[in-house]
């Protein structure tokens, strides 16, 4: 079998390209999509420590289906925040979204 | 009668049902919902002390063993927490106190708060409501067998607090016309209080709870107190003392937030903001007793591993209880609001009963916790009635007197009372019993639960021989009965006796049924409640209750002798106190310098403004906070510090950061704008983008978590 | 090395460079259009990984959530949001150098550190025969699912539909 830390260390670079994701998109759903991909990496972990280190029972992939439902939400809640964004403020580049700002 | 065993969980369940009837359906209906709330409590009760019954009648078996019902909730996984109810001998003295107490408040609440008068409470129906809900986080304390159904009546209970207490602080501009904006004002403040301050413990409380869960895998007391649970607890060395030690000083902190001992007190006195019914349920059955409570059920913890005399958890026990006990006694001599008065009574009178539990005895707490329900709610709905008649005359006077009520008139200020014996006699005599018991003058109630404590305090004291720790315990408890004593003698001549010193007191009216017959049965309990486990009656309370630690091996009871020196003393100064301080204070006139402010002069003022406890609070944490919060704000404002500054900042600002924490009381205010500058120069420099943008926060969030991976590393 | 062994190797090697490929694709391609399809490659990659882990519920899951909810939601809010992102700049702020530095960074870490511990990886038996829980994997789920887990999963239930709710409102024309 393929070992365990092959899959760790891709889950890990697959993680790390979402956060470069998140951190460097102008477009909001860019962000969004990098956030997919981290969470994606985080499923994969899970999955593969399930198969590896506790195969009898199925904690990993309860907590997998979890993560996938929170993300189902994430995605929705977001999609609608950034559409609801784009209609107010005429943009979705989070850099112009900066009411906040000080 | 083993059928009273399985309504258990409805005691707790019939006042919440209560509460969620009336937000949900009746709160339109003031009548109605009242009723609810009277009915609720009353059949708890009914329950309740058929299960006293069936306790008693259960023998042996169910007082040491108890019964017990198992509830698992919250399947999570592999873990199950189990939530369950559970009876014995000490529960059941508990259930006898807390439904009953609570059930005489309620009564008394429906004619306090104007059932069907024009002035009635425009939130009457809203106040039933929270009133049941904080019984029933009471009565749910009292029957968990864990505890996190423990714990979680006890958040309930401090979120009833906080409405409670500030009951009056919400009010309808729309609807009311007169709303005093001071009382509003103070309520709320009260309010906040109460929950910030008994939060401080009930982090603690919670700390411990999670550390003992780690440790033991289970909550249940059954479990946890098992001898060899308590022997794996005491084996684990946590910050240098063995882990059980440390859990029990975490729930002990617990207990200082909510039973108001020093230093975390400062909430009770202020929590009379709220109506007096309230107050009579936090002071006497709730709130301030869950935290006795709470010691006493998890007492082995305290003192698991050590000999009785020389556990340290325990001494810290007593020595707070102790502290607290006379601490609170003296503030009571300088105060003038009847309320208050009996506040720091009743702060005082719970450092007696965590010194009989930091004596080791489970008994001699819990015999007081029970007495002093009885008559500090009492004393509290008395003295309810007495400011219910104060404000009625007054209200009589500014109605004859065409002159608006706007003089600035204290209902609740003693120097306006006097004579008030011959108004309210029905108030009075019930008053009379409470103070009797209070001070601890033979047969009543306060006598045989207080002499406890301190035969306790001073057996072990013969036992050891020295002037140790004992001693001192028993001394203070004897000083802080000839001062309790003292202040009740100046109390009762300032209110009943002498001649009326305001016009309202000259037309103060006697209260409706609804108020005074409660404080006539309570007053019966007053009078006979001590009997419970008076020596010559063969100490009942002992037998009843006394072993319900042995099963942890490390509580044994024995019932200490009757000791006469010990009684004779205490009784002794009692009467001395309580007729010194009534014949000072029997002919005081208005406007008089008070006799002990004379004689005491400056050390007076230090009493009357509580040792400036709240001051040097404000000075020590809440000006530093503000003071944190200002510089944070500017360092905020000034250091708009891009990603890269933060970068290259980073060891910068760390350098900095501990020279500030270094010299925080001296900072300059030029170091820190010359820092900002400094720096501020660099970001101009070096600025790319501006904050304000969430990625800038997520980079710098990624940064620290690559730093904190990096220390990992570097010591992995 | 046996057979199937090598068959393993190399498609896992496919996945992953599916997987990554798609997710570099996601995160520098300068349209977003091609930014989402290349998620969908990423997604199937990932697909790939859960049927070489024995998990094909997980897989079945993936590929109808992943790829065809929140891949096909994505798609519709690029289009929603268009013409404002035309190819006119660049799709990466000014910080993009140091977020790579810094996931780089991140990277090299972590896998310093996974590479270092003693995984308690289960015996090399268990993990070739394949344990219930592997061969009734859907049945068993369920029944975690509905069994110890019923209070995360009714919990999860109505996460979904305050999101469902939330989502509709916050996406709702406001009439002015």
């Amino acid at each position: 079998m393929i070992p365990l830390h092959w899959w760790l260390i891709v889950a890990a670079a697959l993680f790390c390209i979402g956060l470069y994701g998140v951190l460097s998109r102008k477009n909001a759903i860019g962000v969004l999509m990098g956030i997919e991909l981290m969470l994606n990496a985080v499923n994969v972990n899970l999955v593969a420590f399930w198969r590896y280190i506790t195969p009898q029972v199925l904690t990993g992939q309860i907590f997998a289906i979890f993560v996938i439902t929170v993300a189902a939400a994430e995605a929705a809640v977001g999609l609608a925040i950034i559409i609801a964004a784009y209609r107010r403020r005429d943009t979705v580049i989070v850099d112009e979204l900066d009411i906040m700002r000080w | 009668m083993e059928f009273f065993f399985n309504l258990v969980p409805l005691i707790p369940l019939l006042p919440l049902l209560a509460f969620a009837v009336i937000v949900l359906f009746t709160h339109r209906k003031n009548r109605l919902s009242s009723n609810i709330a009277i009915g609720g409590i009353a059949l708890s009760t009914l329950i309740s002390w058929g299960v006293v019954l069936a306790t008693i009648l259960g023998g042996e078996h169910v007082q040491v063993e108890g019964w017990q019902l198992p509830v698992p909730w919250l399947p999570t996984g592999t873990t199950v927490f189990s939530v369950g109810f559970a009876v014995d001998g000490f529960t059941a003295a508990m259930l006898f106190m807390v439904p009953f107490v609570c059930a005489m408040i309620f009564i008394y609440s429906q004619g306090y708060m104007n059932l069907g008068q024009p002035n009635q409470d425009p939130r009457y129906a809203r106040f039933f409501a929270y009133i049941s809900l904080f019984a029933a986080g009471m009565l749910g304390l009292v029957v968990a067998d864990n505890l996190l159904l423990l714990f979680i009546s006890w958040e309930l209970m401090g979120l009833c607090s906080y409405l409670l207490i500030g009951f009056w602080s919400f009010r309808n501009r729309d609807t009311e016309q007169h709303i005093d904006e001071a009382q509003v004002k103070r309520a709320r403040a009260a309010a906040l209080k109460a929950f910030i301050t008994t939060r401080i413990g009930d982090v603690l409380l919670f700390a411990g709870i999670a550390l003992l869960y780690s440790y033991t895998g289970s909550l249940n007391f059954r479990e946890i107190f098992r001898p060899e649970t308590l022997e794996h607890l005491q084996e684990i060395s946590l910050l240098g003392q063995p882990a059980v030690t440390v859990i029990a000083l975490l729930a002990f902190g617990g207990a200082v937030g909510k039973s108001a001992q020093f230093p975390l007190h400062v909430w009770l006195p202020d929590a009379m903001e709220g109506p007096t019914p309230v107050s009579a349920l936090i002071h006497a059955a709730t709130m301030v007793a869950a935290g006795v409570y709470l010691v006493a059920r998890t007492l082995p913890l305290f003192i698991a591993g050590f000999e009785v005399a020389h556990a340290p958890a325990l001494q810290w026990v007593a020595v707070i209880g102790a502290i607290t006990a006379f601490f609170g006694a003296t503030i009571g001599l300088a105060q003038d609001d009847i309320k208050r008065v009996l506040a720091y009574s009743t702060i005082s009178q719970l450092g007696y009963m965590m010194m009989g539990l930091g004596l080791g005895s489970l008994v001699a707490g819990i015999f007081h916790l029970l007495t002093h329900a009885f008559f500090k709610a009492l004393l509290f709905l008395g003295s309810g009635s007495v400011i219910h008649g104060m404000e009625h005359g007054h209200h009589k006077v500014a109605h004859h007197s065409d002159h608006h009520a706007q003089d600035d008139f204290n209902a609740n200020d003693m120097k306006v009372m006097g004579g008030l014996r011959h108004k309210m006699p029905r108030t009075f005599w019930p008053y009379m019993a409470g103070t009797l018991a209070l001070v601890g003058i033979v047969p009543f109630a306060g006598f045989w639960s207080k002499d406890e404590i301190l035969a306790e305090a001073f057996h072990l004291f013969q036992e050891s021989g020295s002037l140790s720790l004992p001693f001192w315990v028993w001394l203070a408890g004897t000083l802080g009965a000839f001062i309790t004593a003292l202040y009740m003698g100046r109390q009762i001549a300032l209110v009943f006796w002498g001649e009326p010193r305001h016009e309202a007191a000259s037309h103060a009216h006697e209260s409706p049924n609804s108020m005074t017959v409660p404080l006539m049965i309570l007053a019966v309990f007053a009078l006979i409640g001590g009997f419970a486990n008076a020596p010559f009656l063969g100490s009942f309370l002992h037998h009843f209750m006394g072993e319900v630690h042995e099963a942890s091996e490390v509580v044994h009871s024995a019932a200490v002798p009757f000791s006469l020196a010990v009684a004779g003393i205490s009784t002794l100064a009692a009467l001395l106190g309580l007729l010194s301080g009534w014949a000072i204070y029997r002919n005081y006139r208005a406007g008089q310098v008070e006799p002990f402010q004379r004689w005491l002069g400056p050390v007076f003022i230090l009493l009357r403004n509580k040792y400036y406890v709240d001051e040097l609070y404000h000075l020590v944490f809440i000006q530093p906070a503000v003071w944190l919060a200002d510089q944070v704000f500017n360092f905020d404002n000034r250091w708009v510090v891009d990603p890269l500054v933060n970068l290259v900042g980073t060891i910068g600002r760390v350098a900095s950061e501990i020279t500030r924490v270094f010299d925080t009381v001296a900072v300059d205010s030029w170091m820190v704008e010359g820092t900002a500058k400094a720096f501020n120069g660099l970001g101009d420099a070096l600025r790319h983008t501006q904050t304000g943008r969430v990625q800038n926060y997520l980079l710098v969030v990624s940064v620290t978590v690559l730093l904190l991976l990096g220390l990992y590393m570097a010591f992995l | 090395m046996p057979v199937d062994q090598i068959v393993k190797t190399v498609v896992f090697v496919i996945f992953t460079v599916m997987t990554l490929g798609g997710g570099l694709g996601v995160v520098v391609s300068p349209r977003i259009f091609h930014s989402a399809l290349f998620l969908v490659l990423s997604f199937a990659g990932v697909v790939g990984y859960y049927v070489l882990l024995d998990a094909g519920f997980l897989a079945a899951v993936q590929l109808l959530i992943y790829i065809g909810a929140i891949a096909i939601l994505i798609l519709f809010a690029i289009m929603l949001s268009r013409g404002l992102m035309a190819e006119r700049q660049s799709q990466s702020n000014q910080q993009w150098w140091i977020a790579a530095l810094v996931a780089l960074l991140i990277f090299v870490v972590l896998a310093a550190v996974l590479w270092r511990v003693d995984w308690p990886v289960a015996s090399q038996q268990a993990l070739a025969s394949p344990s219930n829980a592997i061969s009734q994997e859907g049945s068993q789920l369920g029944r975690d699912l509905l069994g110890p887990y019923v209070i995360p999963f009714e919990v999860a239930s109505v996460l979904l539909l305050v999101a469902l709710i939330g989502a509709v409102i916050l996406a709702r024309e406001t009439e002015s």
